[in-house]
């Protein structure tokens, strides 16, 4: 019976429907609302056997949950933004180890200028620490993924995180179907781990490697992803069987099989982007979306297949890569560059940086981004919705004197508002 | 202190011969069944006081909890020679994850444990004092205010001497590291920094706090069997000579050890619930100098002329231990009770150069 619930609280219910044994909590927003879910479901005894620690930060979290892990216990942990970053060296060391960890990213940009609102910048940043990343379109979505987590990570021994939007997502009130326990206990089995730290069978974990064997070991973390390739899809194939519902599995396209102009995002801005590909289909462009769920392992291959046939692709990405650009379109230009080997023409690709921030993506902006694409008449790299007047005007200061201040307080006096900006 | 009242030493030194002794009373290492917890073939230096005060704390622990342990280890010089790949010294399950983490890994194995319903398996983190006092210092105390279950070890040799001898929070003043070196006007370490993390451990008001150096290895035993006795949060600080970093040759790690409690320099206590409940008396009182001059960290404290303001200064250091902790009998010497006024000169006996 479907229920309206928080993201976050669909996440926490699913999160302990899968019965995790060690929970770590640190808060940050806009993570905190699940951690606290849990800790009331641990603290009611609705979820027992499970430890709920407080630990004093994000890099303490990591770390509970690898030395939870280690002993076999199923270790769950949330987190968002400057806390991901904060225990960026922990995440290498539980992808380095093999620890199948699984823990949200309720994504949120990334200071400086502190901000607290939605933007992919945290994952992202994360994108080269051996984490397997799914993203989230819809709180369902959310909420399934996360019991799919679990088993893929505890199957590859490779550690998950779930990325959802943040306050889109976790703080958006949606109707979702939650699963009985029955129903994800006959879908996840209890982990088996393969290292456990035993005083019957003593093993060493964290050995120093020199040269001799560096290589080797970091490969087989690239080869659990490349594995991942194979098992995300069936994964999301059992679940479609066992919970009637069609969640996760690498890419998903929509409306994508004759279009001529095809738009690549992740996350939540699928649904502002498929309803405005709805209303231009009806002015009759051919213009479809392919939303990628597997960012790592990226599929390139499917990626291909779902693009190949397109005249242009744009990218719309929520994270900036400063000094670049995209950060999801070099993976995508990557996958393009093989229709060309193979013979095909290759599509035109465009970068646009939305939604940094919090800045509302809307439907009208993506009308006429779309509609200048279909025509050809975007920049290679375009930032949508940008104010280039007080960015300008901050450039000239820059230019005009040396002791031109900081710049976020120049443009907020400028934009007339300590608020994030337009709305 | 669980340590047997003792009436027999060895001739010339306080160490304590097991044939003295009744078998049950006995050092762990002196049994067979030992677990040789970190075994033989590592890679550590001639003389290290890490792989001495590692061995017998984790056959200690081993010992305490009939083998049911799982240590977890911070990076540093006690991880890298005791794994290198493919090989392993140790012979216990064991984790290191990374170099500022290992309180609060061992957290999430007692929290594991826990939640199995293995709470007869116990944990011991362990790490050097770069690991410990400085970097480590957060996911310590989270560790020790939410009184988990944990004995964490640090193995206090004064310095990041895996990297190359840089100075840490540790670092005594005027000892000379890779990044505080023997030049200017005031050579060496400054004085007034550095912390004592026993002391902070105490403010934690946790069950148990202890000190303990490699000099006296019954004590050491003993101190980890009274911690594994205990629940919840404990925090036991070894003092670990290093002679490569300190300049001091292999075979003086345990007299140096033993002049670092019996100055004053290195106090041996106890502490319950964050008071202080027993202190190792000094023995035979000694002066500063005869701890500072076998160690070239110091050299420059003798050489070319003594600097005898800096050592003053050392020797009052050393004294207020003694005071603080009451580290001198009342029944001692007068030349004991000489010595506990600061800038007092060295007792005879040390004047040689």
């Amino acid at each position: 019976m479907p229920r309206q619930l928080e993201g976050s609280r669909a996440v926490a219910e699913a999160v302990a429907l899968c019965r995790p044994e060690v929970i770590c909590a640190y808060p940050i927003s806009p993570q905190t609302h699940i951690v606290e879910n849990l800790s009331q479901l641990v603290k009611s005894g609705e979820l027992t056997p499970c430890e709920f620690v407080n630990v004093e930060s994000e890099f303490a979290a990591m770390s509970v949950a690898i030395g939870a892990c280690a002993t076999g216990a199923r270790a769950y942990t949330a987190t968002a933004s400057q806390g991901l970053l904060y225990m960026t060296e922990a995440l290498y060391n539980a992808s380095g180890l093999g620890l199948p960890i699984v823990m949200t990213v309720a994504n949120r940009a990334i200071g400086a200028p502190i901000n607290i609102w939605n933007d992919h910048s945290d994952s992202m940043s994360q994108r080269d620490c051996g984490w397997i990343q799914l993203y989230a379109e819809t709180n369902q979505e959310a909420l399934d993924l996360h019991i799919q987590a679990f088993r893929l990570a505890e199957e590859l021994s490779t550690p998950v995180m779930v990325c959802m939007d943040g306050f889109i997502l976790t703080h958006a009130v949606e109707r979702v179907e939650m699963p009985t326990q029955q129903q994800v206990d006959a879908f996840l089995p209890a982990f088996q781990p393969r290292q456990l730290l035993d005083p019957g069978e003593p093993i060493t974990i964290g050995a120093m490697v020199g040269p001799e064997a560096f290589m080797e070991v970091k490969y087989l973390a690239h080869a659990k992803q490349m594995q991942a390739l194979q098992l995300i899809p069936e994964i999301a194939a059992d679940f479609n069987d066992a919970f009637a519902r069609d969640s996760g599995g690498l890419i998903r396209a929509y409306r994508a099989e004759d279009a001529e102009t095809i738009v690549v995002a992740l996350g939540s801005v699928l649904g502002t982007i498929k309803e405005t590909v709805d209303e231009l289909r009806e002015q009759g462009r051919k213009i479809g979306v392919v939303g990628i769920t597997s960012f790592r392992p990226f599929p390139l291959d499917a990626v291909r297949a779902a693009l190949g046939h397109a005249q242009r692709v744009l990218v719309l990405e929520k994270a900036l890569a400063v000094g670049v650009g995209g950060i999801v379109s070099m993976d995508v230009h990557a996958a393009l560059a093989g229709v060309h080997r193979a013979g095909g023409v290759q599509p035109h690709a465009y970068t646009v940086i939305a939604g940094l921030g919090g800045r509302p993506i809307t439907k009208a902006s993506l009308l006429g981004l779309f509609t200048d694409a279909a025509a050809d008449r975007l920049a290679p790299l375009t930032f949508l919705d940008m104010n280039w007047d007080v960015v300008n005007r901050e450039l000239e200061r820059m230019g005009s004197s040396r002791s031109s201040g900081p710049h976020a307080e120049n443009i907020l006096r400028d934009v007339g508002s300590v608020a994030a900006g337009p709305v | 202190m669980k340590a047997p009242a003792i009436r027999f030493y060895q001739t010339g030194s306080f160490a304590v011969g097991n044939r003295l002794l009744d078998p049950e009373q006995r050092s762990v290492q002196a049994g067979e069944q030992r677990t040789n917890s970190i075994t033989c073939g590592h890679r550590a230096c001639q003389g290290c006081g890490e792989a001495l005060g590692a061995r017998y704390a984790l056959d200690a622990a081993m010992r305490a909890t009939d083998g049911r342990m799982i240590a977890a280890n911070a990076t540093g010089c006690l991880e890298v020679f005791s794994t290198p790949y493919p090989e392993t010294s140790w012979r216990i399950p064991w984790i290191h994850s990374l170099f500022a983490n290992a309180p609060a890994v061992s957290t999430g194995i007692a929290a594991a444990l826990r939640a199995k319903g293995r709470e007869d398996i116990r944990v011991v983190g362990q790490g050097g004092d770069g690991g410990t006092v400085d970097i480590g210092m957060a996911c310590l105390s989270g560790m020790f205010e939410r009184n988990d279950d944990v004995l964490y070890i640090c193995y206090d040799n004064e310095a990041y001497m895996n990297t190359g001898v840089q100075r840490s929070g540790s670092t005594p003043p005027a000892a000379r590291t890779a990044t505080t070196q023997a030049v200017g006007p005031e050579p060496g370490n400054v004085f007034g920094q550095g912390k004592s993390a026993p002391l902070i451990a105490m403010a934690h008001e946790i069950p148990y706090v202890a000190t303990a150096t490699v000099a006296e290895l019954r004590d050491l035993e003993a101190k980890v069997q009274t911690a594994m006795e205990i629940r919840g949060a404990r925090y036991l600080h070894v003092f670990v000579p290093c002679p490569l970093g300190w300049g001091s040759a292999s075979k003086d790690t345990i007299r140096i050890a033993r002049l670092a409690k019996e100055s004053g320099i290195f106090p041996v206590f106890e502490a319950r619930d964050g008071e202080v409940t027993d202190v190792s008396k000094i023995r035979r009182q000694v002066s500063v100098e005869e701890y500072l001059r076998p160690q070239k960290r110091f050299a420059h404290l003798f050489k070319p002329e003594p600097r005898t303001e800096v050592i003053a200064r050392i020797q009052a250091g050393a004294d207020r231990n003694i005071r603080r902790f009451g580290l001198l009998t009342l029944s001692g010497t007068g030349g004991d009770a000489a010595l506990t006024q600061p800038g007092v000169a060295a007792p005879a006996g040390n004047g040689r150069s």
